[in-house]
């Protein structure tokens, strides 16, 4: 790993201090404003009426009852949707679902709208889509893995993954001496962000105004405009903030379209807000799988293979197959490696992205079936893990762009007190008599960036504003971003006006993949770099600047003033230099991508290694996390107070995963029988105590010009294999189904 | 069909014609008092984003019919800080960052009161984790939001001892 940046960046003070929240006030105070707290003049409120079946048609809606109601103003079946301009099946957009907005009266899933109510109040709508009391033509759904024979998936782009092999998977099986062949099923989970998809819509003429919450702004107008037939330009979006996202909210679902199409008809402003049990449906999920790994080892218990294949639910009408068996590319260093996905069809909403898309699901199986293999060797599972450390890429041979994964298993363990661990299951009990183990894990996360501009403008007093349309969706990015932009100005954070959450801005990108802070932030610091070079021009040309004629020497910016690198008794400040120009303010402009000869180069990861106790009740099987250690290396960490929340928030995921969540189907109707927080269970805060971060410093001069490698989702990974495995030494079980559940255990 | 009621919010006494019985004390609060603040996270009593305090209990007001609650006192998250200076409970929400998305925070800081108020909890990480576990987070800020509601307590508590002296 190299340990002096190739291409020195300038770093301020902000960058890596643990600033509190900038948004914190306002969000404690209860006045930042959620898409669904707007409330225009004249609003007609929004409710639809989710299927009840999965499979099947409507045949009846009793329209003349809701219409009857008192209030209710417009009900919308497929019989009179008006038309769009866009075609639902179409994906406009990078990231795009088939959405379902009344095209026609199939049903293809439980949950999926079927009509459309609009009331003066929300009271009034909501009893005006109860009185519709559809009825239906059902036919059989498949909702389990084996209702639907499993084809292979064509690989073509985004939720068709394609699967990888390196070297001779069959040599790789043949040379090991010991080998296991093991199935991990994992649940359909749904992400259920606390702020329900929402949306408040309002026309003008042809130009569209919403208030929608959104991880891609610009992205989502350009799929909004599809729709209506409009120009993108002609969309505006207002999201100052998300209450959460997890990857459910890049783009437009049907339900939101069907409330902007209910405010072109109307001409009045309208607000939708799904309830919790329609977050059930049309929105998202992670997608069960079932995948099988078969592993071998040598004498030496070095890996001589890795095979592992996944099977994923996605929907009967749309593809978005969870990737999971490529989570066991680019970690340990077998002979050979073979990832292979197949999906089967289901009568179930799409599938698509959350947190973690992939690797959650992947390394849940993978980090158990190392665990395995380490028991079938007689030998410690971080022992096991160090034996099958890669010093480059598997497969390919890349470097990494920087890997300090064996400081994370070190400081980790040390941190946790793994070297006590008996190597037998069941060796351990509390002083309650409860029975405890350890397990394990290995977290890998890509660390990809996608594109953003950024604008930096310098005011006379000295002060900037920085524009960019980045998402905070509770990552931090009003903090992080704004340390970002205000050390590449060189003004101290205060001094740093810092605006996004708006279509209007410069296109922000993604809030997606780990990469929106690397992504976003890199391009505010371009646009500061751009600022500072132009001050310096300014300057140098300036006979009455201190810097005058100082040509091609580089500038330094610091607390306002720009200085000749190296000769500190030379500098001016920024409104000097703006005031002798006769300047009102400077703007510069940045944007952000990855450099394509370094993505070629290297592989490009976050690492980290996360351990678990747990304890179980003897006789109940009742299991409880009682303590976890989570070391990750994430490159640059910006703000080490929001990066240690998030990635508390991704092991809590990670309990959640492994213990708690799982949506489960009727059979007889396909329908989702615990579709609210009551019977889908997410940790509350009495499931967790005892966690603890810790961060490894890289200096990765490749990944990007700021060294960051993002922490949003690499926390669930690794967490949800050392639980499982912390279960199994304590009880001598392994449940390969999760989540792990009591009856599991106690049928062991 | 009108029912009126009178509501003290936030100290303020408001008379409010209801035109529809159905109407729960959150979506008055959200869509006819233009105060957003408290937040619906499931509608059912199962989240917690609701909470707000009636007359000194904390309380989800998606449960509650607001037809029910004549010359009730009402407070809610846009009535805890007084003037700029925020409420203790919020300040440790911020230093501790009790949050992440800030969806559920309303109704964590409104439960994190009524709790403290309950007094059942002291500073003890147990009993928080258990008092707060009606409030569900996803973003999942349960490490800070308990070391806030025991600094806030902590804090309240010094405050108190300093009020009586
Ligand atoms: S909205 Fe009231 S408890 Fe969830
Ligand atoms: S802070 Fe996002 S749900 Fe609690």
């Amino acid at each position: 790993m190299p340990d002096t940046l190739a291409h020195p960046v300038r770093f301020g003070s902000n960058a890596g201090q643990p600033v509190t929240r900038r948004d914190g006030i306002a969000k404690v105070t209860g006045t930042a404003t959620f898409t669904a707290d707007n409330s225009p003049e004249n609003l007609l409120h929004a409710v639809y009426v989710p299927a009840t079946i999965a499979r099947g048609r409507v045949t009846h809606l009793d329209v003349a009852a809701a219409e009857a109601h008192p209030g209710v103003t417009m009900v919308m079946t497929p019989g009179n949707r008006p038309a769009l301009q866009g075609d639902p099946s179409a994906k406009p957009t990078m990231f795009s679902f088939r959405i379902e907005v009344l095209q026609d009266d199939s049903v293809r899933y439980a949950g999926q709208p079927i009509a459309l109510v609009l009331g003066e109040t929300l009271e009034a709508a909501t009893e005006g889509a109860r009185l519709l009391n559809p009825r239906y033509a059902a036919e059989p759904a498949r909702t389990r893995i084996d209702d639907d024979e499993a084809a292979p998936v064509e690989p073509g782009g985004f939720g068709r993954p394609a699967g990888v092999e390196h070297g001779d998977v069959a040599a790789g099986h043949a040379a090991a001496t010991k080998a296991i062949d093991v199935t991990y099923e994992t649940s359909a989970q749904y992400h259920n962000a606390m702020e329900t998809h929402a949306v408040v819509a309002q026309w003008e003429g042809d130009k569209l105004s919403l208030d929608v919450p959104s991880q891609a702004l610009l992205m989502s107008c350009a799929g909004y405009a599809y729709f209506f037939g409009i120009p993108a330009e002609n969309v505006t979006i207002r999201a100052p903030y998300l209450g959460g996202g997890f990857g459910s909210k890049a783009i437009p679902t049907g339900p939101q379209v069907l409330a902007i199409l209910a405010a072109k008809e109307t001409g009045r402003p309208v607000k939708l807000m799904l309830t919790r049990q329609q977050m059930f449906g049309p929105v998202g999920h992670r997608g069960a799988t079932r995948q099988r790994l078969r592993l071998g080892i040598d004498d030496g218990a070095a890996l001589t293979v890795i095979d592992h294949e996944g099977l994923a639910a996605t929907s009967s009408f749309d593809d978005f197959v969870e990737p999971a068996a490529n989570a066991s590319q680019g970690l340990y260093a077998a002979g050979a490696l073979r990832s292979a996905h197949r999906a089967v069809r289901l009568d179930v909403g799409t599938p698509g992205p959350m947190r973690a898309p992939g690797e959650a699901s992947g390394s849940a199986a993978l980090e158990c079936a190392m665990d395995e293999m380490a028991e079938a060797a007689g030998i410690d599972p971080l022992e096991f893990r160090l034996r099958n450390y890669a010093e480059t890429e598997p497969g390919t041979g890349k470097p990494y762009s920087s890997k300090a994964l064996r400081e994370c298993y070190m400081q980790g363990a040390e941190r946790f007190g793994w070297s006590g661990r008996p190597l037998l299951p069941r060796q351990m009990k509390d002083e309650n008599g409860l029975l405890t183990g350890w397990g394990m894990g290995t977290a890998l996360f890509p660390c990809p960036m996608f594109a953003a501009d950024a604008r930096a403008t310098l005011r006379s007093d000295g002060s900037a504003l920085v524009e960019t349309s980045a998402i905070d969706m509770g990552q931090g990015a009003w903090t992080a971003l704004a340390q970002i932009a205000a050390d590449s100005l060189g003004l101290p954070l205060d001094m740093v006006e810092f605006r996004a959450g708006h279509s209007s801005l410069p296109d922000g990108g993604v809030a997606g993949g780990s990469g929106h802070t690397a992504t976003a932030g890199g391009a505010l610091h371009a646009a500061g770099g751009d600022v500072i070079r132009q001050l310096g021009e300014i300057a140098a040309a300036d006979p009455e600047s201190p810097l005058h004629g100082a040509g091609n020497a580089a500038f330094s910016a610091r607390d306002g003033r720009l200085y000749v690198d190296g000769d500190d008794s030379r500098s001016d400040s920024f409104a000097d230099i703006l005031a002798r120009a006769g300047s009102a303010e400077l703007v510069g402009n940045g944007s952000a991508s990855r450099a394509p000869e370094d993505a070629e180069k290297f592989s490009m990861h976050s690492h980290g290694a996360v351990f678990a106790e747990v304890k179980v009740d003897p006789d109940l099987c009742q299991v409880r996390v009682t303590r976890m250690v989570g070391a990750f290396a994430a490159g640059r960490i910006i703000n080490p107070k929001l990066a240690e929340s998030q990635l508390l928030g991704g092991m809590i995921w990670g309990i959640s995963f492994a213990l708690h969540e799982e949506a489960k189907h009727d059979p007889r109707t396909g329908r989702i029988v615990n579709a609210d927080f009551a019977g889908y269970h997410v940790p509350v805060n009495a499931d967790v105590t005892g966690l603890e971060v810790l961060t490894v410093h890289e200096d990765d001069p490749y990944v990007n010009a700021l060294g960051i490698k993002g922490v949003g989702e690499i926390g669930i990974v690794g967490s949800v294999g050392a639980i499982a495995n912390a279960i199994w030494h304590a009880t001598g079980h392994r449940i390969r189904r999760f989540p792990i559940r009591i009856e599991d255990l106690l049928t062991a | 069909m009108s029912l009126s009621i009178r509501l003290t919010i936030n100290g303020a006494p408001r008379d409010i014609a209801l035109e529809d019985a159905r109407v729960t004390l959150l979506d008055l609060l959200r869509e006819r008092l233009a105060l957003p603040g408290t937040k619906k996270g499931c509608d059912r009593g199962q989240c917690g984003a609701c909470t707000v305090i009636v007359n000194g209990k904390r309380v989800n007001s998606c449960l509650t019919l607001a037809a029910t609650l004549d010359g009730a006192q009402v407070t809610t998250i846009e009535g805890l800080a007084t003037g700029d200076r925020l409420h203790p409970v919020q300040e440790a929400f911020i230093e501790q960052d009790g949050f992440q998305c800030g969806y559920c925070t309303p109704g964590q800081i409104m439960s994190a009161v009524g709790l403290i108020a309950e007094g059942r909890a002291g500073d003890d990480p147990e009993r928080i984790r258990e008092g707060m576990s009606g409030n569900i987070c996803r973003c999942a800020a349960y490490h800070g939001i308990t070391l806030a509601v025991q600094e806030a307590t902590r804090r309240m508590a010094e405050a108190e001892k300093g009020d009586a002296a």
